[in-house]
């Protein structure tokens, strides 16, 4: 059982590394196509904006609410400011903007591949003589690579603001403290590692999506089984590379 | 090499899908500018016969030719290079739904190069209209009834000038009716065409338009040819008056053609 589960998760990871081979090969043949391109930019980016901004802030609010008590009762309250800024930017930006994009992005990217799959408009596509990895996945790659960084920032961003708004208008602090800390504790590299971290997300997201959609077999029960595939191994594709790429990158610090 | 004029030759195919033998060693050859009617039940390979041809599946044993070249050793620049002679009309019609019918019928030409927008247009235009679909060039496919759709899709398929037009299953879900105008649509296009002698390989399961498009008809059964011939021997094992004097493939065929569920070939529900 867990030999078959380890088998699989690995020929799953290799196909995906040879969809990446592929996806790098057509990238230095020809430009992506513009159309597709834009619009993938436009959906990954700018649809998700609303969902990331959501996420990020309540995320950052909640961190603050409960670290400030903790914080208040050892007497250093004005941690609670690099603590939301360090968990933020380093971890919880990068991860759950990732997980979100997983769900919202790739879920779309592997339903729509999918139905074009089991429609044969896959296969029009390639008696058109259109590579579907050049003209669909190739556009996807690049949007998500690009666009999830941005996001991430976007998370970041209001997730710390709305973190130390809470904490100092609603809960009292001392905003000078705050920021101070802050300042003292944060790095540039901080924010460089989330970054880095996130474009890797971004792109694993949009290889393995488009890698399940264009495996999907049979009909709306396959586009539907290919969706969930799709969404369960780009999450923990985003949580397990996120260990080692924390380790990685921290060694650099 | 290729035997003279045969365009596409496929030599003792086999093709399996896991533990189901869809080909078991067919051969067959495509002549230059005929129209080949591939007919037989659902499920003896016929579709996958079509992809074979267009390298869409490749053989797991034996060839599959396009002017001689084996297609399983064709590099993909090779392979897209051999498929801008092709077109083929998909089932269902496989329009790109997020895109407009005149959209659709410009990918090809888009893919091939063409930048000329005023050309684009009036290609478009000129295709609808040969398939009798004039003004729909806005319209999303979604907003096409099934025959529309197969129309718009044929119209999409000659807009990049092919000199090989593969039908698969044209007319399966229309109405009688619809399914003779896809039928005269089929011949009307090959007239069109004329001056390029172009090659239509048409699978179907409807006799109606296998005796009124083809020049030449080959039956599948089981993943082997049972029967090959002109409409006119078809159509006269159709009409013999009884099956005695037949050979046993000739039965099978006398009962596919007439559409009887009893006889050689079982109908498995």
């Amino acid at each position: 059982m867990l030999g078959t589960v380890v088998v699989s998760g690995l020929r799953g990871t290799g196909r995906v590394a040879l969809l990446f081979v592929d996806v790098i090969r057509w990238m230095l043949h020809s430009a992506p196509d513009r159309r597709v391109l834009t619009w993938q930019l436009y959906f990954v980016g700018v649809q998700s904006l609303p969902v990331i901004l959501t996420t990020g802030a309540f995320t950052g609010m909640v961190l603050a609410y409960n670290s400030y008590f903790e914080f208040l009762r050892l007497g250093v309250a004005s941690w609670t400011g690099p603590l939301v800024a360090k968990a933020l930017v380093k971890q919880l930006g990068p991860v759950l903007a990732g997980l979100m994009l997983a769900g919202r992005v790739g879920g779309a990217m592997a339903a729509e591949l999918g139905t074009m799959n089991v429609t044969e408009q896959i296969d029009a596509l390639k008696t058109m003589g259109t590579d579907p990895v050049k003209y669909l996945v190739v556009p996807r790659v690049i949007a998500c690579t690009l666009m999830t960084p941005v996001l991430t920032a976007f998370a970041m961003a209001i997730g710390i603001a709305a973190g130390f708004w809470l904490t100092i208008h609603g809960l009292g602090a001392e905003s000078h403290f705050i920021w101070e800390q802050t300042r003292d504790f944060m790095d540039t590299y901080d924010y460089v590692q989330g970054l880095i971290k996130s474009a890797f997300f971004g792109c694993s997201i949009a290889l393995i999506c488009c890698y399940k959609g264009l495996g999907t077999r049979g009909g709306a029960e396959g586009v539907g089984k290919a969706t969930t595939e799709a969404n369960v191994a780009s999450c923990i594709c985003v949580l397990i590379s996120n260990m080692f790429l924390t380790m990685i990158t921290m060694m650099f610090e | 090499m290729s035997e003279e004029g045969s365009i596409i030759t496929l030599r003792d195919v086999y093709k399996s899908f896991g533990a189901l033998h869809v080909l078991r060693g067919i051969s067959m050859e495509v002549r230059r500018g005929e129209t080949l009617v591939i007919i037989g039940q659902s499920g003896t390979g016929k579709s996958v016969t079509l992809r074979l041809m267009i390298g869409l599946l490749i053989a797991d044993s034996g060839q599959s030719l396009f002017e001689g070249r084996d297609i399983a050793k064709m590099k993909n620049v090779e392979l897209a290079d051999m498929r801008r002679h092709f077109a083929m009309l998909f089932q269902g019609g496989a329009l790109f739904d997020s895109m407009t019918v005149g959209e659709n019928v410009a990918f090809g030409l888009r893919a091939q190069g063409e930048r000329d927008e005023k050309k684009i247009e009036a290609t478009v235009t000129e295709k609808l209209r040969q398939v009798g679909l004039s003004g729909t060039a806005e319209k999303m496919p979604s907003e096409l009834s099934g025959g529309m759709k197969k129309r718009a899709a044929l119209a999409r398929a000659i807009a990049e000038n092919p000199d090989i037009i593969l039908y698969d299953e044209p007319t399966t879900g229309l109405d009688p009716i619809m399914s003779d105008a896809i039928a005269d649509l089929i011949i009307e296009t090959r007239e069109a065409l004329r001056e390029r002698n172009i090659t239509s390989i048409v699978v179907t399961h409807d006799m109606h338009v296998a005796l009124k498009t083809a020049d030449r008809i080959i039956m599948l059964h089981a993943g082997n040819i049972v029967g090959e011939g002109t409409p006119d021997y078809f159509r006269n094992i159709h009409d013999a008056a009884s099956a005695e004097d037949m050979s046993e493939r000739e039965i099978m065929i006398r009962q596919f053609v007439r559409g009887e569920a009893e006889g050689p070939i079982k109908a498995v529900l």
